[in-house]
């Protein structure tokens, strides 16, 4: 149990930090930048935001088949296989979170920190600590969304014991053998990490606020 | 152009390595086997004994199939004879064993309603929910249970379509389960039923019929050319499994827990 909770959060984990590193630049142009292709990046997200995850993960395992493009890679299930699908998932989530959160802020605010004459190093600490509260909660947000998720798990990981079995793959094998109270466990570690993560982004954002 | 042709190239050098170092094997296999916890004793097993680490994917015997077939996977455990020697024909395997049988029964609501207790066949079973029309769930997956129970429903001379036949898509564990919130009938093979009878509420209606025998088959699966593929550990995989050792194990497997073994070892009997 401890190891398929372990690796559920560490996949999750790696899977957000790496969509966060991909959509948080993006979302910072959306929100500060002037160029009109802006809102083709904010549509992406959009759209990227209703993508199934049973779609992601079969497209990713499509890839990742042996016989597929990529298949010479050899990383299908495999926990680093999972990390793609969920990283492709909790993109768009974050990307669209994090634009949203950051609307909530002055567009002029860059321009009025130059205007004080600080120091670029000051400017941009200013700025951080004015975007980081939306940004680490969209990210937050993703990872919830990372570990609660099943069907680009399944495709993607294989469900294998001691090497990709999560705590959602694990809950649907547990009901498919009539282990209902095991599933149940499984189902109860994986609420209390989505708390825990929910906590710490309000907990995050009632120290800032 | 060419800064992401080296990035491609550093990607495959960097996913190419590791599969020198330690293969694995992809086993292709049936939900019935892991469902029945029969994997989680043999897999292990063979890891010990081989230094081989598996990688079990657990669908239906079709799936399974197609996966040897396009070289997603090194080795299969299944259990559909006329669908695997359509497979072998296609020069898609290595070699094919006999691995161990267990049996299929006919499970159902106690009441009975189509009244198939007693029956002497599968067949007849089949007939006579049918006539009746009561609720069946299939599976509907392509699997080894669902190619036997089809062709049941053939000998039976019935084309099971109406609202009374329902598919589940489902592996065998979760369609028992259906079945039993149903108050359906269906095919099952009888380790899986055993071992989630606790949480069904179903009865076994015919069982030791001969249209009943569930066969399972080792094959090691022919490597593509060009295509990564483990051609010795999936052998290694296939020779461990009729092995003394994996019979032994196969024999054993559920007496603890169950009071009676689910499979039969079969490995080096005629078919």
């Amino acid at each position: 149990m401890l190891a398929i909770a372990a690796l559920s959060v560490a996949v999750s984990a790696a899977g957000t930090a790496l969509a966060a590193v991909l959509a948080i630049p993006g979302a910072l142009w959306i929100a500060f930048g002037q160029s009109p292709l802006r809102r083709v990046l904010l549509a992406l997200y959009t759209v990227g935001l209703g993508l199934p995850p049973v779609a992601v993960g079969l497209v990713v395992a499509f890839v990742l088949w042996r016989s597929g493009p990529l298949g010479v890679l050899d990383i299908l299930y495999t926990p680093g296989a999972m990390i793609v699908a969920q990283t492709i998932v909790v993109l768009p989530l974050i990307g669209t979170l994090a634009v949203v959160a950051l609307r909530g802020i002055d567009g002029t605010l860059p321009a009025q920190l130059a205007g004080l004459g600080l120091r670029a190093r000051d400017r941009y600490a200013l700025l951080a600590r004015e975007v980081a509260p939306g940004l680490v909660a969209a990210t937050l947000a993703g990872f919830g969304r990372a570990i609660a998720e099943v069907g680009a798990a399944q495709m993607t990981g294989g469900n294998i014991e001691g090497q990709t079995r999560v705590l959602t793959t694990a809950t649907m094998l547990a009901v498919g053998r009539g282990e209902f109270g095991e599933a149940f466990g499984f189902v109860a570690v994986l609420i209390g990490l989505v708390a825990v993560a929910s906590g710490i982004a309000l907990a995050l954002q009632a120290r800032w606020a | 152009m060419k800064r992401l042709s080296f990035v491609l190239a550093l990607l495959l050098a960097c996913g190419a390595r590791p599969a020198v170092a330690a293969p694995s094997v992809i086993l292709a296999t049936t939900t019935s086997t892991q469902d029945t916890g029969l994997l989680d004793v043999l897999v292990p097993a063979f890891e010990q004994a081989s230094g081989y680490t598996v990688k079990t994917i657990a669908v239906g015997t079709g799936a399974a199939l197609a996966m040897g077939e396009r070289g997603d996977a090194d080795v299969l455990l299944v259990h559909a004879p006329a669908a695997e020697a359509a497979y072998m024909a296609k020069g898609r395997g290595l070699s094919r064993a006999l691995v161990m049988h267990n049996a299929f029964i006919v499970v159902g609501p106690g009441s009975d309603p189509a009244h198939v207790k007693g029956a002497t066949s599968a067949q007849e079973a089949f007939a006579a929910i049918a006539r009746a029309g009561t609720t069946f769930a299939s599976r509907g997956d392509d699997s080894g249970t669902n190619i036997k129970e089809l062709a049941l429903w053939k000998a039976a001379g019935v084309t099971p379509k109406d609202a009374w036949y329902l598919k589940t898509g489902s592996g065998m564990g979760d369609t028992l389960h259906v079945a039993s919130q149903k108050a359906a009938y269906t095919l099952t093979d009888d380790g899986t039923y055993l071992a989630q009878r606790a949480t069904l509420a179903l009865v076994p209606l015919v069982a030791n019929a001969k249209d009943l025998l569930n066969v399972y088959h080792v094959i090691v699966v022919k490597p593509i050319a060009g295509r990564v593929a483990n051609e010795a550990g999936g052998a290694a995989f296939a020779a461990f499994v009729v092995s003394p050792q994996g019979q032994q194990i196969i024999a054993t497997f559920g007496r603890e827990r169950f009071g009676r073994p689910l499979f039969t070892p079969d490995a080096g009997k005629g078919e």
